[in-house]
Order: C-alpha cells, then structure tokens, then sequence
C-alpha cells in the first residue's frame, strides 16, 4: 500500500504541496487528477525519493520513504517502475538496451533478460523495434517503450506521470488499453497522474482530485461523476468557470 | 552595498557546501565498483583516444613555435643547443599540460556538461534513479576516473610531440644538428620535470570531469540551460586550470 501523510513540498516561495494525504491500496489503479502545476508528478516523485517532503512522508509497503538509507531506498524502486511524462528513454541506447539496463541492475541473466524484453515489447505491441533509437520512433512509441521499461521489472507498483499527454485521442486509447492489459496482465497497483478526463475514467478504479496542494475529493469514477463539489464539477466538466 | 556583500557570501558558502556535498556523493558513488568498473574502459577511450587528435594538432604547432621563438630570443647571446633545452622544459613543465588541459576543457568538459545537463532536464537522470542506479557510480565516477587516468596519457603524447616537432624544426629551419639538439634537451633535465608535468594533468583531468558533471547535473531550463551549463564547464575548468597550475608551481617547483 502507498500513503502520502499529511504531505508538504515548496519550491522557494512557492508551496505546491500543503499536506496532501491519501491512500492507495492495493491491486487498485488510482488516478490523481488537477490543474497544470499543482504538484501531481511531484506526489509522484516523493514516492520513489526522487524528492525529498519538507513534511510529512510517503510510506510505501510500512517504509517511511523519506528516512530510508540509500541501499534501502533502493530496494524499494526495484519494487516499483515509473513511466515518465516524456517516457525519459536514454537517447544514446536502442530499445532493447534499455529495457536491459533496469533488467541488469536486478542481477538477472541474460537469457532471462532477453526473455523479459521480448515479453514486454509484445505487451505494448512493438516486438521487432528492439534495435531502434528512441530517436527513430513516435511519441506514442516512446511512452510505449517508457511503459514497456517499467513493466519489464515485473513491479509491485507502476507510477505513470502523465501518461497520455500529448498525444492523439487513438493514441492515448491504446495507452490506456496498455495501462489496463498491464494490470490485467501483471496485478500491480497503479498510480497514474492526468489532466485527462477520459484516460481516468478509463484506467481509474478510484479518483483523486488534488487542488491547492491537499486533496480535495476521492472516490470511485461513479462517485466523481457524481460530484456535487463545485470544483471538481467544473474541472471533470472542464468549464471555464 | 553591505547587502549585497552579505548575499554573494551566503551564495559563495552554499556553492561550496554544494561541491562539498557532490564530493561526499562521489565518494559513497565509487563504492559501486560493480557499476563503474564496466563503464570505466568506455569512458577512458571516449576520454582518451577519442581527444588524441586535437591534442597531439596543439602540441605539434607549439613545438614549432618553440622552437622558432626560442632561437628568435637567444640569437648572438646564447648558444643555439639551448632550443632544445626550452622546447623540453616548456613542453614538460608547462605548455604540454596547460595547452592540453585548456583544449580538453573545450573538448571533454562541455561534452559532460551538455551530455548531462541533456539526461537532466529531459528526466533521464531521474529515470536512471528509478532503475535503482545511483547516477554518481552510473554517470560522474567513470568519467572523472576515466580522466583522471587519461589526461596524462594524452599529455605524455603530447609532450613527445612537442618535443619531436621542435627537433624537426630545428633540423629545418634553425642549422641545428640533432646532437645539438639533444643536448640542450638533457642539459637541465630532471625527471621531476616528467612526473610534475603528469601530476598536474591528472590534476586537471579530474576538475575538468569534476566540473563537467557537476554542472551538467545540476541543469535546469531546457536547451537554454543546457547550453549555459557548457558555457559555464568551460569558463570554470579554464580557471581551474590556471588556479591550480600556480598551485602546483608554488607548492612543487
């Protein structure tokens, strides 16, 4: 299970994250919605340490992310594959090479990493692309690959940072698709974190709404649509005002 | 004014407490020799062979120049043989590692700087994070070992260079005979001269990696920022180079 606890983050003057608690349990995909700039990814980092709260913590699995040492900190993203807004692939790598590198970090051998890969690339639909340059492929390719990397590791739990932004309404179904064949598939808990109603709808077991750094309303994907909260109505609704 | 004194101190201190803290991340990053060690002969021949040419083309035409100023300077007062001389102990002591560690830091530093400050702003780094890499073993301590161990390899060649198209110009241009020559080169050789002017490439080799990776990681901004991060690699490593050449002066000549 993941926990954020009473949360805080600022960035010089600015507080994006004012004790932002919520609970992720386990085997559900939650999705966090809100407005551009108003902390999601940064939630999302704090649960793998890429940040570090001003107060409060994460805790993933009973471990209080933020006082973990580093060996043990990094156990715990070996539990946990994180897809990246702009897929974040190494540009100077193939495909294959890196889905191998989180592989070979694991200590797997090469027969079971090539194993791995090739189970991973026919999950997003891109067997056969394993030699190409991130470079050589589409943005849709790319987050492909990003979602293929993390579910490469066989995770406890996948983070998805924007996953379908960006793209083409065809593409971001067959993300979506993806997100939902691999929880099928694999059984992790998910965390994704959008601004795209249709995308939570889909993948969503529960929706969040973060809204000036606390958690505004949680609940199911019918709750949400039900909401009578003024302004979680009028960002699903996507009104002006 | 006092103002303003008082907050260029507190940044001077937090910079240093910066490089201090990458320092001590160095340090715990070279423990993993597992993931350094693969990636270290990848670096030393990107480092090494890869900046040969450039720095081999500097040190051919110093030679030259040496040797044609030197002559220029000692006609009528001083022997001849004493070209030799000054082509060695500048090639040695100063020109080979300065020239060298000056264009490297054009070549190897803004290279880091721009290679990095890339992975960071496009959250590669942070990608290598969540793959459970520390990106100090990954990134920063096979690029600095690999310098550290290469400059003076390049600066020895270098030297030789140096040394070798001084004599030729010598032969050509200056109607000095290569007995000639050679005496003036071992006259006041010292094999001080050899090692001082290798420690000091390592030297130089380890702050220009030093530089390039500590500003390359901590990019912000987009393209812009990765360009001033090599701009920046470049000036600080250029005044490094000269900061620790006096150093190296003071505290070994």
């Amino acid at each position: 299970m993941i926990e954020f606890q009473e949360l805080h983050k600022a960035f010089g003057d600015k507080r994006v994250l004012q004790g932002m608690s919520l609970k992720v349990r386990d085997g559900e995909t939650m999705v966090i919605l809100g407005y551009s700039g108003t902390g999601k990814s940064v939630a999302l980092k704090h649960i793998v340490g890429l940040l570090h709260p001003d107060a409060g913590d994460v805790i993933v699995d009973g471990q209080a992310v933020s006082t973990l040492d580093r060996d043990r900190l990094t156990q715990l993203r070996q539990g946990i594959g994180y897809v990246f807004q702009f897929a974040a692939l190494f540009d100077s790598m193939s495909v294959t090479e890196n889905l191998a590198l989180g592989l070979r970090r694991r200590g797997l051998d090469d027969e079971e990493i090539e194993e791995r890969i090739s189970e991973a690339l026919a999950l997003v639909d891109l067997s056969g692309t394993g030699e190409r340059l991130p470079a050589e492929l589409s943005g849709g390719m790319r987050k492909r690959v990003g979602i293929a990397r993390a579910i490469a590791l066989r995770p406890r739990y996948i983070l998805y940072d924007e996953p379908t932004t960006g793209l083409d309404p065809v593409t971001s179904a067959v993300i979506d698709q993806l997100m939902i064949r691999t929880r099928e598939h694999l059984g992790v808990t998910g965390v994704v974190v959008t601004h795209d109603m249709r995308s939570a709808y889909s993948v969503g077991d529960r929706i969040a709404m973060l809204y000036e750094g606390r958690i505004r309303q949680v609940g199911t994907v019918a709750e949400i649509q039900e909401t009578q909260d003024p302004v979680v109505r009028q960002f699903i609704e996507g009104r002006a005002e | 004014m006092i103002e303003a004194i008082g907050r260029r101190s507190i940044s001077a201190i937090e910079e240093l407490g910066r490089v201090g803290h990458f320092l001590m991340d160095m340090g715990r990053g070279v423990r993993d020799v597992s993931t350094w060690g693969r990636l270290l002969v990848v670096q030393m021949r990107r480092i090494g062979v890869d900046s040969l040419p450039v720095a081999l083309f500097i040190a051919a035409f110093t030679g030259v120049v040496l040797a044609l100023q030197a002559s220029y300077t000692f006609t009528g007062a001083v022997p001849l043989y004493f070209v030799g001389t000054l082509v060695g102990k500048t090639m040695m002591l100063e020109l080979g590692p300065v020239l060298t560690g000056l264009a490297l830091a054009g070549r190897v530093g803004a290279s880091m700087a721009a290679e990095l400050g890339t992975m960071k702003v496009t959250e590669q780094v942070d990608a290598l994070e969540t793959l459970a890499y520390d990106p100090q073993s990954y990134l920063v301590v096979p690029r600095v070992l690999a310098a550290t161990l290469m400059f003076p390899v390049i600066v020895a060649f270098s030297i030789a260079i140096g040394v070798v198209t001084g004599w030729l110009t010598s032969l050509a241009l200056l109607d000095l005979s290569t007995p000639d020559f050679i005496k003036g080169l071992k006259l006041f050789y010292v094999f001080k001269d050899v090692w001082f002017g290798l420690l000091k490439s390592a030297s130089f080799g380890f702050t220009i990696s030093l530089v390039g990776c500590g500003v390359g990681l901590s990019t912000r901004g987009g393209a812009e920022g990765v360009g001033r991060a090599t701009t920046r690699s470049v000036v600080f490593s250029a005044i490094l180079i000269l900061v620790l050449d006096a150093f190296w002066a003071v505290v070994l000549l």
